[in-house]
């Protein structure tokens, strides 16, 4: 099972702009490196990350194998209500990571 | 044939030899071309103006297997006028596509990062699409010392 890091502040005052960051544990392998006998190694790479707030999605990003090894993205949402925010990533050969952390909003 | 002579004929060859070798040891690349035909796939026949967005990258790079990327894009952010895509683009990795991000006026903050990887030094293209259907773009140039994907594992 992939191990992912989210950092998202706990709390935040409503219509503040945070920064959300994600980091999971994924080899990312490109599909055009050889092996050391010169066999094509085989694509291996996520695809997708969706982050939803309360079941909206409010971020998605489509990656390719120029993306390093153990991706990491950041990006901004607006704290608009308490609750959840989850992150679901899917990949090649059957992948899926999920992870969810909680939002305080005064 | 003398000996001299034989021996620069000799080292022609062998360079000749290496050279065909670590030609078709490396991986396809995209080309410019490449990159345009998959610019175009995404933005249609719109036009892509410069400006607006900023692409943050480091000019010279040690190693291409992660190299940081941040783009921002000037933008209110508002439901009538925000970014909906930023997509980004390389000249000669194999394939010319690296990712997509799909925002909406709820982002709050048209900016976003990641790391990535180059095989060369390269020119890096960022393309927003914004909510009114215009795309702005802005690229930059990375000098690569140790490219990415060419290595064998």
């Amino acid at each position: 099972m992939a191990s992912a890091l989210i950092n998202v502040p706990e709390r935040a005052r409503r219509g503040e702009v945070i920064e959300i960051k994600t980091l999971v544990s994924h080899p990312m392998e490109t599909g055009y490196r050889r092996s050391q006998v010169g066999a094509p190694i085989p694509r291996d790479i996520i695809r997708r990350l969706v982050c939803t707030y309360n079941g909206a999605e409010v971020f998605r990003a489509e990656l390719h194998p120029a993306i390093a090894a153990n991706p990491f993205i950041s990006f901004f949402t607006v704290a608009a209500e308490s609750g959840t925010i989850a992150f679901h990533w899917t990949g090649d050969n059957g992948f899926t990571a999920m992870e969810s952390v909680a939002i305080a909003v005064d | 044939m003398d000996r001299r002579g034989f021996l620069r004929a000799a080292t022609g060859v062998a360079a000749g030899i290496g050279f065909s070798a670590t030609v078709s040891a490396r991986p396809a690349r995209a080309t410019p071309a490449a990159m345009d035909e998959a610019i175009r796939k995404v933005v249609g026949a719109a036009p892509v103006t410069k400006g607006r967005v900023t692409l943050d990258l480091p000019p010279l790079s040690e190693n291409g297997n992660a190299v940081p990327l941040a783009v921002r894009v000037e933008s209110p952010m508002t439901p009538d006028d925000h970014v909906r895509a930023i997509h980004v683009f390389t000249e000669k990795n194999p394939q010319p596509d690296v990712a997509s991000f799909f925002l909406g006026s709820r982002a709050g903050r048209a900016s976003v990062a990641t790391r990535i990887r180059l095989a060369d030094t390269q020119t890096v293209i960022a393309i927003a699409q914004l909510s009114d259907g215009s795309f702005w773009s802005a690229s930059a140039t990375v000098v690569v010392t140790l490219a990415a994907c060419l290595e064998d594992g």
